[in-house]
């Protein structure tokens, strides 16, 4: 077997919750790369270390895993990746793995069963500045001597023992391990090695357990859990808010700008209302989604997740979720598609499934344009019951019924399927940390691009597709009716609409509907431009709000807002859920089932309401 | 006596995990975090809900696990 002497690969590996990622981003700044292994949902990090010679190694941050008996997707990806069993994949020149020192008991034991594998490793002690908080003390000299790995001590989330590991990936690649004794238990073999290296004066940091003492309590930390929730979900709403003016004065400012160096005609009409509104269309969800994974990075990084996940578990397994569900389905306030990949985190593919498939019901922020544009136009600004606001509670009951029908859904898939099976939770809760700062400007970095790489692209080229369908042919020289209504758009919408007379949608809003599958957001522009409005984007939206409520009655608005709770309005969505389950069935299945809710529902509510107001 | 049996802040020696079934992936699971006879676990906290989940210190880890994960584990009153 030929085997280069030159460090080309490296793969960090380690169990969950070790530091693995800190160091990696610690590692390699932006140069990385996120994709996904072929032919599975598994992320594949990887990313490209600056050695202090100037060389460049690719290192490959493998996901956690608590061992290679592998029992869960990740887990079998680790596996195959060390052995280099990947088709495509190269097998690691070097394996690093990576432990925390205040956890050994259990990531020791991982650590043996990667030296079985006989291949290159280097033991990485992470973390150690906490450690020696608590008073641990590894003899690393002895750890290695005892192990025949080199050992190597670092925290993530600082320069200095950094500089160790780059020295170390700088010299030759170290001998294989020699193999445990094949017939010597694990446990028993960890519990030799920390007897012999590792003084441990308490088997729990205290304060993990004061602070655990308040966030798991059973009435201060569901308090403390609700104004979290809260709190965030202020913040998305508030918060982001200026940030979305700026960028819609922006677009507007660019509009205009171009607008006025062209004259009137289609190369004009494209430039302003197909590509710059199609860009500002993408780019004002930015804010919300950033603020969001903000929170969510913050509390993921301090190890705050896993307790609400411990908290709210009961709740979630009654519906058929797991605690782990809660992650996801709070991403999918902002936006289903990082909410569906977030599910990664759930292990058990069967929960995971569900979770993917009720997270389209959380209301997302790009329902909220839709419906701040009818509430503004049909529901009165009024206080009722003394302290609520009219438009406020209509809002609420909104949020409230995309919650509820989710519930409702995940028991009917937990009441149907056929594997009953038990599945478990078995979660981990790490010690609190510091959230390392480095490390969520990245994840962030990420994230943002993942949203304009993935959901902007088609936001962007649905806008400019609506301008053309909306724009061609061209009305005939003696038209009497608005232009749009002689257009391919104007065609398809009278096309669908006997289908939609039931729920009281008119062709404009069935136009409408059409390019409102690239975002949900995008009906309010589509319906703009259905009914002929021009103008910066605020003063649209508030003449639009004048024009349908003067042209559509309250039961169609109703009816609207129904669907928008349910319908899936959104390829990008879909698209993700082809991405994340590898199955076009699921995903015929979620359109079907989300579409046959949306239309029952705006059925019920616009039927009855036509007949409560008649 | 089982792991889901112990009062809180109880601790207790693990004996052995059963396998529910022949093949039972979260027993299997379970012994490789830890839960392996002559370990000492204690239990920490319940859920806020129905007592669901425990909490439990094995080693030096903490993990959550549902009472039905937790009734596998066999263990021992410790003094």
């Amino acid at each position: 077997m030929s085997q280069s002497t030159v460090l080309q690969q490296v793969a960090l590996v380690g169990s969950p919750n070790c530091g693995k990622t800190s160091l990696f981003n610690h590692l390699t700044g932006t140069r990385q790369k996120v994709a996904n292994y072929a032919g599975v949902t598994v992320e594949r990090k990887e990313g490209r270390v600056l050695l202090p010679s100037g060389r460049a190694v690719r290192i490959l941050d493998l996901p956690g895993a608590y061992s290679l008996d592998a029992t869960s997707p990740d887990e079998a990806i680790t596996r195959a990746i060390c052995l280099g069993e990947v088709a495509g994949e190269q097998i690691p020149d070097l394996l690093l793995c990576v432990v925390d020192a205040t956890n050994l008991r259990l990531h020791l034991r991982f650590v043996l069963e990667v030296q079985r594998l006989g291949r290159p490793m280097v033991l990485v002690l992470n973390m150690m500045d906490d450690a020696e908080r608590r008073g641990i003390v590894i003899d690393q000299a002895k750890l290695s001597a005892l192990l025949g790995v080199p050992v190597v001590s670092t925290i993530a989330v600082k320069s200095t023992g950094v500089q160790h590991l780059l020295g170390q990936l700088e010299q030759a690649i170290p001998a294989p391990p020699p193999p445990p004794p094949a017939d010597q238990d694990l446990h028993q073999r960890v519990r030799a090695l920390l007897a012999a290296a590792v003084t441990m004066p308490t088997m729990t940091d205290r304060r993990d357990d004061a602070i655990d003492r308040v966030m798991l309590h059973p009435v201060f930390g569901l308090a403390l859990l609700a104004a979290i929730l809260f709190f965030i979900f202020q913040a998305v709403f508030a918060w982001a808010e200026p940030f979305m003016a700026g960028i819609e004065g922006l677009i507007g400012g660019l509009g205009e700008l171009v607008g006025n160096q062209l004259n009137d005609g289609l190369l004009k009409s494209l430039l302003v209302d197909g590509i710059i509104a199609g860009v500002g269309g993408v780019l004002v969800f930015l804010p919300q989604i950033l603020i969001l994974f903000f929170f969510i990075l913050v509390l993921e990084e301090s190890g705050y997740l896993p307790r609400a996940a411990f908290l709210l578990d009961r709740l979630m397994f009654k519906s058929g979720l797991s605690g782990r569900a809660f992650i996801p389905l709070l991403s999918s306030f902002a936006c289903a598609v990082p909410g569906i990949m977030a599910t990664r985190s759930i292990n058990d593919p069967r929960d995971r499934l569900t979770t993917i498939m009720v997270a389209p019901l959380m209301t997302c922020s790009a329902r909220l344009p839709v419906y701040a544009l009818l509430i503004a136009a049909f529901i009165p600004d009024q206080t009722v019951a003394g302290v609520f606001n009219l438009q406020g509670v209509v809002l609420f009951a909104l949020y409230f019924g995309g919650i509820a029908s989710a519930l409702i859904i995940a028991l009917l898939m937990k009441y149907f399927r056929k594997d009953k099976s038990e599945h478990a939770l078995l979660l981990e809760l790490p010690s609190y940390r510091i959230p390392s700062w480095r490390s969520i400007a990245i994840g962030l970095y990420e994230r943002a691009m993942i949203f304009l790489k993935r959901v902007g692209g088609i936001v962007f080229a649905l806008t400019v597709l609506l301008w053309f369908l909306a724009t061609f042919p061209a009305p005939p020289e003696n038209a009497t009716l608005p232009a749009i209504d002689y257009s391919y758009a104007g065609q398809l919408g009278h096309l669908m609409e006997p289908l939609f007379a039931p729920i009281g949608f008119g062709w404009q809003i069935c136009i409408a509907l059409i390019p409102a599958m690239s975002a949900r957001e995008v009906a309010v522009a589509a319906l703009a431009t259905v009914y002929a409005l021009s103008g910066s984007e605020e003063e649209v939206s508030s003449l639009l709000a004048t024009v349908i409520a003067d042209q559509w009655s309250l039961a169609t608005a109703l009816s609207m807002l129904v669907w928008f709770v349910f319908a899936p309005q959104c390829i990008s969505t879909l698209a993700t859920v082809k991405r994340e389950t590898g199955s076009w069935r699921m995903v015929g299945i979620m359109t079907v089932y989300l579409f046959g809710l949306a239309y029952g529902a705006a059925l019920i509510t616009y039927q009855l309401t036509v007949a409560l107001t008649r | 006596m089982r792991l889901s049996d112990l009062s809180r802040s109880a601790s207790a020696l693990v004996t052995a995990v059963d396998a529910v079934g022949a093949d039972d992936p979260i027993a299997q699971r379970l012994r490789a975090l830890g839960f392996v006879d002559g370990e000492t676990v204690r239990l920490i906290t319940t859920g806020p809900f129905g007592a669901d989940p425990i909490l439990v210190q094995v080693g030096f880890t903490r993990f959550a696990l549902r009472r039905s994960e937790a009734a596998r584990v066999r263990v021992e009153l410790t003094a």
